[in-house]
């Protein structure tokens, strides 16, 4: 038995400007539009993209001491996390693997987090765990991702107090008289606002942000090839349950002190990891000819050897080429080790490469 | 010259017994841009249902198969630097093989214009 997909207060507004629509996570979304999945990904790099998220979860945490409990459940330091700051982080579990990736904010009264649709359903309950913490999911908002070089401009067309915002930094703003929550962050690599629109408005402000010339609705296919050029993973392919944090080159969002007092779950094997190196890191993988590696392909060494595999590749629009990344054992790792990648039983050279793939743009 | 089509939208263009092969508009559409096809070279032989390619596009790998038993007699070199003819023209320039047709009688398997028009909707 299949349960009807859901949709998002824009779903109407995608048939609307032509979008392909599919099943994401039990979500009807837009894959792409008329532009085209290439076209859609080159104006975010060279403008400004307009992407429905609203899909993910959204959720209010309120309660004596938040920060400190959810400590419990992610390495990240939240307890001085500023108001109006955000942090990545991730849900660690008991084996030191990853059960989700999420963003946490600093709202002031409360903490504003953003999951993945596809693992709602475990993180809520996940937070529920914690006690004296009221958790609730948002229902009643849209969320939408303006973008790309010129977000900015986009979104201050209609909120010039955008302006004043860094990256990671988070703020209530008033979008055409609505309150919205406004995030300067994204999954592109570009420079960019994640915005909680209440249902109602949804489509309004949205249609006054598309108004503008320089953007542009854009897919979860564009957003897939923008994501894998800045070299961010994606929840289910290049971190999962058996992943560490560690092995996945993350040790970057465990801040200083989480790493020398430990205090969430798999702590035991991240420290070590910390203190020992992994057996397997995550690595980025540039095909040298014009074939792209998708995920599940063998990574080999030059005797055929079995080092590893891809978690997640493509076509790179920006790169103008195929990229990959993956797990390759530790020991061929390192930045310029050449390797072969089984595509279709044939072994095609490659080579380990540093990411991102293409440079990050955020406003620091 | 007569155009025939299979149930996979690859289109085959006969002229006495060599063809011209390639995918259909219909295809190139759905496949979305077009970055790279991986095909056999001249020599090569197939039968009707092989797999004869792989197109790969943005989004996905396809597979391309043997309308019919043939021979290929030339692969259109010009795709391998510039795969995007593929998109735009996938029943022109886009063409995928030459070949020497190995059964004509084949051919019957396969449908006419009208038919696949039907097919697509």
């Amino acid at each position: 038995m299949t349960n009807t997909p859901k949709r998002t207060p824009l779903y109407d507004l995608h048939v609307e400007l032509g979008g392909k629509m599919v099943d994401f996570a039990g979500w009807e979304m837009p894959v792409q539009y008329p532009m085209g999945v290439m076209g859609e990904h080159n104006q975010c790099r060279e403008k400004a993209a307009l992407f429905d998220v609203s899909h993910m979860g959204q959720v209010i945490l309120r309660g004596d001491d938040t920060a400190a409990k959810l400590e419990t459940l992610v390495p990240a330091a939240l307890t001085k996390l500023p108001v109006g700051k955000a942090r990545y982080t991730f849900f660690t579990n008991a084996d030191g693997g990853i059960m989700d990736d999420l963003i946490v904010a600093n709202a002031g009264d409360h903490l504003f987090v953003v999951v993945n649709a596809s693992m709602r359903h475990q993180d809520i309950p996940h937070m529920a765990t914690l006690p004296g913490v009221e958790v609730t999911e948002i229902f009643d908002h849209a969320l939408i991702a303006v973008q790309g070089p010129a977000a900015e401009d986009v979104v201050a067309s209609l909120c010039p107090a955008v302006r004043d915002m860094k990256f990671m930094e988070t703020a209530v703003v008033e979008i055409l008289g609505v309150t919205c929550r406004a995030s300067r962050l994204g999954y592109t690599g570009e420079d960019g606002f994640e915005i909680s629109i209440p249902d109602a408005d949804a489509v309004r402000i949205t249609r006054a942000l598309l108004v503008h010339d320089l953007c542009e609705p854009a897919g979860l296919g564009a957003r897939d090839s923008l994501r894998l050029e800045s070299g961010l993973c994606l929840y289910g392919n290049d971190i999962d349950n058996d992943t560490s944090p560690i092995e996945a080159s993350l040790l970057w969002a465990i801040q200083k002190r989480r790493r020398e007092e430990g205090g969430f779950p798999g702590a035991d094997r991240i420290l070590r990891e910390i203190a020992d190196g992994t057996s397997r890191k995550l690595v980025g993988i540039k095909p040298h000819g014009r074939a792209p590696a998708r995920q599940g392909v063998e990574v080999q060494n030059a005797d055929g050897e079995t080092i590893g595999s891809i978690t997640s590749g493509g076509y790179g629009p920006t790169v103008a080429g195929p990229i990959a990344m993956g797990y390759v054992a530790a020991e061929y790792a390192a930045t310029g080790t050449d390797v072969n990648l089984l595509v279709r039983g044939k072994p095609l050279p490659a080579t380990i490469v540093d990411m991102p793939f293409v440079p990050q743009n955020y406003k620091r | 010259m007569t155009t025939y089509y299979s149930e996979e939208h690859e289109w085959i263009t006969v002229e006495g017994d060599t063809a011209t092969i390639g995918i259909t508009a219909h295809a190139a559409e759905a496949l979305g841009e077009i970055v790279f096809i991986e095909h056999k070279e001249a020599g090569d032989t197939f039968e009707q249902g092989d797999e004869i390619g792989v197109i790969e596009s943005v989004k996905a790998a396809s597979e391309i198969f043997a309308p019919v038993d043939a021979e290929v007699i030339e692969a259109n070199e010009a795709l391998a630097d510039n795969p995007a003819i593929l998109n735009e023209h996938p029943e022109g320039d886009g063409w995928i093989y030459k070949v020497k047709i190995g059964d004509a009688e084949q051919l019957t398997d396969l449908m006419d214009l009208k038919a696949y028009k039907e097919l697509i909707g």
